[in-house]
């Protein structure tokens, strides 16, 4: 199967000016990407040559269905997987050879469910985001505090910075786990289903969240189930079956067909104000309720 | 923001401050009703003057002194190594026995005691205890640092959490399994070796005290250091990598000083449970989750529980005395069954 791979570079975005995220790269394109990755767990295939980039300055989401490949894609990109065959690179050099205090600084990596440290606050849970800045000896200083003052105030967790973590509800927790992973000040952020316990009120929050971060230069790869979220992204990527079926703008590839063909033929894409929605279709409809295998016609009435 | 109205706690610092105060005065109670308790009573007033150099007492300095610190000094590496394994393996129950240690430990007493009854068939066991204690320290600490090696080997290392606490239950029991085997074979020698299996500081002496002094100066600052790790464990073990943490190494280190401290325990005091349990549990609601001030408030609060135990011990049955072993164990079994009811309640 061939992956639609965008061209090897890029023009560099214009960034402005950025406090705390360290000087550019000197070298290559300010880019994560995978190139033709497989991976396997106990020999059963996960992903198979799949590439992606991850550009700085944009937002990246990752659909498909369960089972279909994205959190492996996301671990192998944060360098927690190594992949069997292909490689990740982070600006030009290959991720395996980058230090892990200096990938720590570059991407940060936020799961879907963490173990919540009950027994910590808000505020000492988003001061270990500074960790890779700090290594085993070094002591917190001036600009440790103002990130993990900044990484509060922009997923709006500074206000109950000394409450414990077993207090806080689900969609708090995320937040908090935002703002950890945002206190290392990243140049690219990988999130595992963001939004999954959010409100729509912060849900909302969070998109604003993203377009401040994209405007900061920061890139953000989310995996994500959400097709009407994903709409906002610059890019979305369709993983299914551990393989690349589509890449590109949201509108183009967000389509019925594909939709169609990876989630089955109960989806539809809708055209409200001249938005494309996705929704669930329903027997109630015109349309008859379409078995979602061969297998079970024998059971439509 | 819809929480904005739910109270803040207040900060945690001022709390933690006072908890360690607390704890340190308890230590100095714990130091001058341990000192004075005995064969001998030498009260308050005398133990605070013997101990300034005032009115020098050979009771206390000789005597009780090098028992009472000793207890201390193994309070403070079980609560130490009792708070490493629990972050260590994110899990609130783990306590310092839990990679084989104990049994090891165990296993070596029963081994050194066997062989020194096959070489000199006239030594009683109480002899070679008195004759020869820094022999079966050292049998006692190899076997401690031996069954943590092998549970390591089996588990290939400290990368798999599950395997590191399934490998440790094996070696565990094998071990038990071959010191039972060894006792019965010199049925005679089972009481001393069970005496001491069972926690005593009655074989501590001066060098006791300055051996488990010197683990402890040793570890409390690495282990310190590695309470960032600690606290990046909590997040989980993905998470504490992507944070840039090289995992395998830190974890490596925190068992070999979790474990230097306990065998360094059990080789002077043998096997004393639940103070390593205990001490880092409850000070976890009073000091929070971080490491950085949960290791060495678990210190404080094993040293704290250790000497009032071992005071326990001398008194509750005087003029005989209880293994320290059992007056923990029968403080901590309660202690257990609270937590079980209240984490029940919890759910």
């Amino acid at each position: 199967m061939s992956n639609a791979v965008g061209p090897a570079s890029y023009a560099d975005p214009p960034f402005p000016k950025e406090e705390g995220l360290g000087e550019r790269e000197a070298l290559g394109v300010a880019s994560l990407v995978a190139e033709n990755v497989t991976f396997a767990y106990a020999g059963k295939p996960v992903l198979q040559e799949v590439s992606l980039e991850l550009r700085r300055a944009e937002w990246l989401a990752l659909l498909g269905p369960n089972g279909s490949g994205k959190s492996t894609l996301l671990r192998v990109m944060a360098g927690l997987l190594s992949p069997q065959g292909g490689r990740v690179v982070l600006e030009g050099k290959p991720l395996a050879k980058v230090s892990s205090w200096l990938r720590g600084r570059t991407l940060t990596f936020v799961p879907q469910n963490g173990p919540y440290p009950e027994e910590l606050t808000v505020e000492e849970v988003v001061r270990l985001g500074r960790t890779p800045h700090l290594g085993l000896l070094g002591r917190e200083g001036r600009a440790d505090q103002e990130a993990v003052v900044w990484a509060m105030e922009q997923t709006q967790v500074l206000e109950f910075r000394s409450r414990l973590l077993s207090t806080l509800s689900g969609g708090e927790r995320a937040r908090v786990m935002l703002a950890r992973s945002l206190a290392a000040k990243p140049k690219y952020l990988l999130l595992d289903e963001p939004t999954a316990h959010l409100d729509l009120h912060h849900q909302a929050e969070f998109l604003c969240l993203l377009s401040g971060l994209r405007s900061q230069g920061i890139g953000v790869l989310t995996v994500m189930h959400d097709p009407n979220l994903a709409l906002q992204a610059d890019r979305v990527a369709f993983l299914a079956a551990g393989r690349t079926v589509a890449q590109g703008q949201p509108r183009g590839a967000i389509t019925q067909e594909l939709l169609s063909q990876v989630y089955g033929p109960m989806v539809r894409v809708r055209q409200v104000d001249g938005q494309p929605i996705v929704i669930l279709g329903t027997n109630s409809g015109s349309q008859v309720r379409a078995p979602l295998s061969p297998g079970a016609r024998g059971s439509a009435p | 923001m819809i929480n904005a109205e739910r109270q803040p706690l207040p900060t945690r610092y001022a709390s933690r401050a006072l908890v360690f105060l607390g704890l340190v005065g308890l230590l100095g109670l714990a130091l001058v009703l341990g000192v004075g308790q005995g064969a001998v009573y030498v009260s308050p007033g005398a133990v605070v003057r013997a101990l300034t150099g005032a009115e020098p007492d050979p009771i206390v300095s000789d005597l009780r002194l090098p028992r009472v610190l000793g207890a201390m000094g193994v309070g403070a590496a079980l609560g130490l190594a009792g708070a490493a394994f629990q972050g260590l393996f994110r899990n609130p129950l783990a306590d310092p026995y839990l990679m084989g240690s104990a049994s090891g430990a165990a296993f070596g007493v029963t081994l050194a005691v066997s062989l020194a009854g096959t070489l000199g068939a006239s030594y009683s066991t109480s002899q070679i205890f008195a004759a020869l204690p820094s022999y079966v320290t050292l049998f006692a600490f190899a076997g401690a640092v031996l069954a943590v090696a092998v549970t390591l080997l089996l588990s290939g290392g400290a990368a798999r959490t599950h395997d590191l606490i399934l490998a440790g239950v094996v070696v565990g029991a094998v071990l038990t399994g071959l010191t039972t085997y060894l006792m019965l074979k010199d049925a005679d020698r089972i009481r001393a070796v069970m005496a001491y299996t069972l926690g005593n500081f009655s074989f501590m002496g001066w060098d006791g005290v300055r051996a488990i002094a010197l683990y402890l100066a040793l570890s409390l600052p690495f282990l310190w250091i590695l309470g960032r790790t600690l606290n990046a464990l909590s997040l989980g073990e993905e998470t504490a990598r992507s944070l840039g943490l090289p995992l395998g190494g830190l974890k490596l280190l925190v068992i070999g000083l979790a474990t230097l401290l306990t065998a360094a325990s059990v080789a002077y005091a043998g096997i004393i449970g639940f103070v390593g349990l205990v001490a880092p549990h409850a000070l976890r609601r009073l000091v929070g989750g971080d490491y950085r001030a949960l290791l060495p408030a678990s210190a404080l609060g094993g040293a704290v529980l250790l000497t009032f135990a071992d005071l326990l011990a001398r008194v509750l049955t005087r003029p005989a005395e209880l293994p320290v072993g059992v007056v923990t164990t029968l403080l901590g079994g309660p202690f257990f069954l609270y937590l079980l009811w209240r984490g029940r309640r919890n759910v």
